[in-house]
C-alpha cells in the first residue's frame, strides 16, 4: 500500500488541525521538520471538520486548510465535512 | 487567524457545480474549432469536458478570500523582516547565494507560468479546467511578485540581486530553467499541462519548495521561508490540477494513452535535469543543511513518485525509462554540478566556494558510495590551491546539451569518471546531447530543438557582447565583454565567496548589530 501525506506550516492555526488528524487517523505518523509538520499515512488520510471544530471551539470551513497547507500526495476528495486523501490501489 | 464562518446556503459540491458549469456557450458567428484552434492538433481526444472536476471544488469567491488572507500574512512578515534587519539573522552570508540563484533562476519562471496558464485557460474548450487554469495563472503572478518583493530586501544590501530579468534572457546557466518553460509554452495546451501541471508541479515541485524552504528556515531566512510556504500553499492545488488533468485525458479516450506516456517520459527527464541546480543548492549552498539531495530525492521522488506511478498503472501508464538512470544519478549530480559552478565561478552572478572539512565529512556520511571515492580528493586539491593563492577558474566555454542546455558535466551511466555525451544528425548537421534521455527528446522533435538559443554557441558567434564592441581590438577580453552584456558587476557579483564584498559587509554589519561601536 502506498503512503499519502499532507504537510502544514508549523503555527497556532495548524496545531489543533494536526491534533485532530492524528486522533482521527491512528495509523498516521507526524514528522516534524524546521517550520513544517508532515503527516504520512498508509493508504488514506481523512481530515474531519467536526473534530477540528471540537478542538478550536468555533465553526470551521475545511477550505481554511489551504492557508497553511504546504503539500499533499494522493487523490483528493473534499466536501463540506471531510478532506480525504487516498491512493486507489 | 479567527475566521468568521457563515452557515452556507449551498454545500461545497452544489456551489462548485453552479459556479463552474453552464458558464459557456456554443458560438454561432464562428465554428467552435476556429474559436479553440489549439484544442485538437496535439491529437488528444476529449468527448465530455464536464467530466472534469477540481477535487478542491474551489470557486472564485472562496479563492479571493483565502488568497487575500495568505497575502496579509506574508506582507506582515516582510515588513517585520525589513524593520528588524532580518538579513542579518541568516546563518552565514554564503547562504545568500542560494537566494540569488532562486531569484534569477526560479522567480522569472513563475511569471512565465502565469502567462502559460492564462493561455491554457484560453485554449481549453471546457469550463472546469478553464476556471482551474485561471486560478493557477493568478497564483503564479502572485508568486513572481511576492518573491521579487521578499528578495528585494536583500538587494538593498548584497551583490548579484540587481537585474534578474535581464540576466534570465542571456546568462548561460539561466538558459537551463528558461528553456524548460519555453519548451513547454511553445507546445500545445495539453502538453503544457503535462509539462508544468503534472511533471513540474506534481512530481517535482516538492523537491524544490519543501526541502529548500525548510532549509531556508534552518538558515534563519524568514523572508524566503514565508514566501516559499505562501507559494507552496497554492502548489497543493496545482499538483491536484496536474494529476486531475492526466486522469481526465486517460479516461476520455484510449487513444490518448501513448501521447500522454510520451509527454510524461519527456517532461519527467526535462524536469529532473533542471533540478540538478536544486540538488547543488541543498548539498553545497545551505550552510546549515536539513537533508541531502539524495534523501530528498528518495522521499519526494522515489516514494511519492512511486506511489503515483503505481496508481497510474491502472490506466496503462508505465514508469518512464529514464528513472532507472536516476537511481544512480542521485549519488552524483549535486557534486558534479557544484564542481562545474566552482570552475566557472568567474562567469556566475553568485559566489562559489569549496566546502570546509566539517562539510566534507557531512557529504561523506550522506554519500558513502561516491563522495570520498570520486569527489573529495578533487575538492580538497582545489581548496588547497585556493589557499595558496591559486584559485582555479576555467577560461574555456563548455559544450552545452542541445535539449536541457546544461553543460556536458554529467557522467556515463556505470562510469562516473567519464563525461557522457550523445550525438544525433539532422539535415546534415551534428547535434550533441548530455544523455540518452535528452537524445531521445531531440530525436523525436529535432525541428524544434535545432532552434535552441544556446548561450555558448551565441558567445562564439559574437552575439553576446555589448553593442559597439570590437572583438578584433588589441587586448580584447571576451569574458569581460560577455559579463558586461550580462549586466554582471565583474569582481563583485562573481568569483569566490572568500574575499567577496558580501562576506566583508555581512561580517561588518553583523558586528554592528551586536556591539555599540
Amino acid at each position: 500500500m502506498s503512503k499519502v501525506f499532507i504537510a502544514f506550516q508549523t503555527n497556532e492555526d495548524t496545531r489543533p488541525i494536526i491534533e485532530a488528524v492524528l486522533a482521527d487517523n491512528p495509523h498516521a505518523v507526524a514528522n516534524e521538520s524546521p517550520a513544517m509538520v508532515k503527516i504520512d499515512a498508509e493508504g488514506q488520510l481523512v481530515i474531519k471538520r467536526a473534530s477540528i471544530e471540537e478542538l478550536i471551539g468555533r465553526d470551521f470551513d475545511l477550505q481554511e486548510l489551504q492557508i497553511n497547507l504546504i503539500t499533499i500526495s494522493g487523490h483528493l476528495d473534499e466536501d463540506d465535512d471531510e478532506f480525504k486523501l487516498s491512493w486507489l490501489n | 487567524m479567527d475566521m468568521n464562518v457563515k452557515k452556507k446556503k449551498l454545500g461545497l459540491k452544489e456551489k462548485y457545480a453552479h459556479m463552474t458549469r453552464g458558464l459557456d456557450w456554443e458560438t454561432s458567428y464562428q465554428p467552435m474549432e476556429k474559436v479553440f484552434p489549439q484544442a485538437t492538433f496535439e491529437g488528444i481526444k476529449i468527448h465530455d469536458w464536464d467530466k472534469w472536476e477540481d477535487p478542491f471544488r474551489l470557486t472564485m469567491d472562496a479563492y479571493w478570500k483565502y488568497q487575500a488572507e495568505k497575502e496579509r500574512k506574508l506582507y506582515a512578515v516582510l515588513d517585520a523582516f525589513a524593520q528588524n534587519n532580518g538579513h542579518l539573522g541568516i546563518t552565514d552570508a554564503r547562504y545568500l547565494n542560494a537566494v540569488k540563484l532562486f531569484l534569477t533562476g526560479i522567480s522569472p519562471l513563475e511569471y512565465v507560468a502565469h502567462r502559460g496558464f492564462a493561455a491554457a485557460g484560453r485554449n481549453f474548450p471546457g469550463v472546469g479546467p478553464r476556471v482551474a487554469c485561471l486560478m493557477q495563472s493568478v497564483d503564479e503572478i502572485r508568486h513572481a511578485q511576492t518573491q521579487i518583493h521578499a528578495i528585494s530586501n536583500y538587494n538593498k544590501h548584497y551583490d548579484g540581486f540587481h537585474d534578474f530579468k535581464h540576466m534570465l534572457e542571456r546568462v548561460w546557466y539561466l538558459s537551463v530553467p528558461k528553456s524548460f518553460f519555453d519548451d513547454a509554452f511553445s507546445a500545445g495546451p495539453f502538453e503544457w499541462m503535462i509539462a508544468i501541471g503534472f511533471s513540474f508541479e506534481y512530481v517535482l515541485t516538492n523537491l524544490l519548495f519543501v526541502p529548500f524552504m525548510s532549509g531556508a528556515a534552518y538558515n534563519g531566512d524568514m523572508a524566503t521561508v514565508t514566501f516559499g510556504f505562501s507559494a507552496q500553499s497554492d502548489e497543493a492545488r496545482h499538483m491536484t490540477l496536474g494529476l486531475e488533468c492526466i486522469k481526465f485525458m486517460l479516461e476520455q479516450d484510449p487513444d490518448n494513452l501513448p501521447i500522454v506516456q510520451k509527454w510524461i517520459d519527456k517532461w519527467a527527464w526535462r524536469g529532473i535535469r533542471v533540478l540538478s541546480l536544486v540538488g547543488m543548492m541543498m548539498d553545497y549552498m545551505l550552510p546549515k543543511r536539513v537533508m541531502s539531495w539524495k534523501e530528498a530525492w528518495e522521499i519526494y521522488f522515489e516514494q511519492n513518485g512511486g506511489a503515483l506511478f503505481n496508481d497510474l498503472a491502472k490506466y496503462g501508464i508505465k514508469v518512464p525509462d529514464c528513472l532507472t538512470q536516476c537511481s544512480e544519478d542521485k549519488e552524483h549530480i549535486s557534486h558534479q554540478a557544484w564542481a562545474t559552478f566552482y570552475q566557472y565561478g568567474g562567469a556566475a552572478a553568485f559566489h562559489t566556494w569549496m566546502p570546509n572539512d566539517e562539510e566534507m565529512d557531512w557529504l561523506s556520511a550522506k554519500y558513502p558510495n561516491t563522495f570520498d571515492k570520486y569527489y573529495r580528493a578533487r575538492f580538497t586539491y582545489w581548496r588547497d590551491e585556493a589557499e595558496k593563492g591559486n584559485r582555479f577558474y576555467t577560461n574555456t566555454l563548455p559544450m552545452l546539451c542541445q535539449v536541457c542546455q546544461i553543460p556536458m558535466l554529467f557522467t556515463e551511466p556505470g562510469d562516473p569518471t567519464k563525461i557522457c555525451y550523445r550525438e544525433s544528425e539532422y539535415e546534415g548537421e551534428k547535434y550533441h546531447t548530455c544523455s540518452d534521455g535528452c537524445k531521445h527528446i531531440f530525436d523525436d522533435e529535432p525541428e524544434k530543438y535545432v532552434q535552441s538559443w544556446l548561450p555558448v554557441h551565441q558567445i562564439y558567434q559574437g552575439n553576446c557582447f555589448p553593442e559597439g564592441t570590437d572583438p578584433t581590438a588589441e587586448g580584447f577580453d571576451p569574458l569581460a565583454a560577455v559579463l558586461d552584456w550580462y549586466h554582471f558587476n565583474n569582481g563583485k557579483d562573481n568569483l569566490d565567496f572568500e574575499g567577496s564584498r558580501d562576506q566583508a559587509n555581512f561580517a561588518a554589519w553583523r558586528g554592528m548589530a551586536t556591539k555599540n561601536t
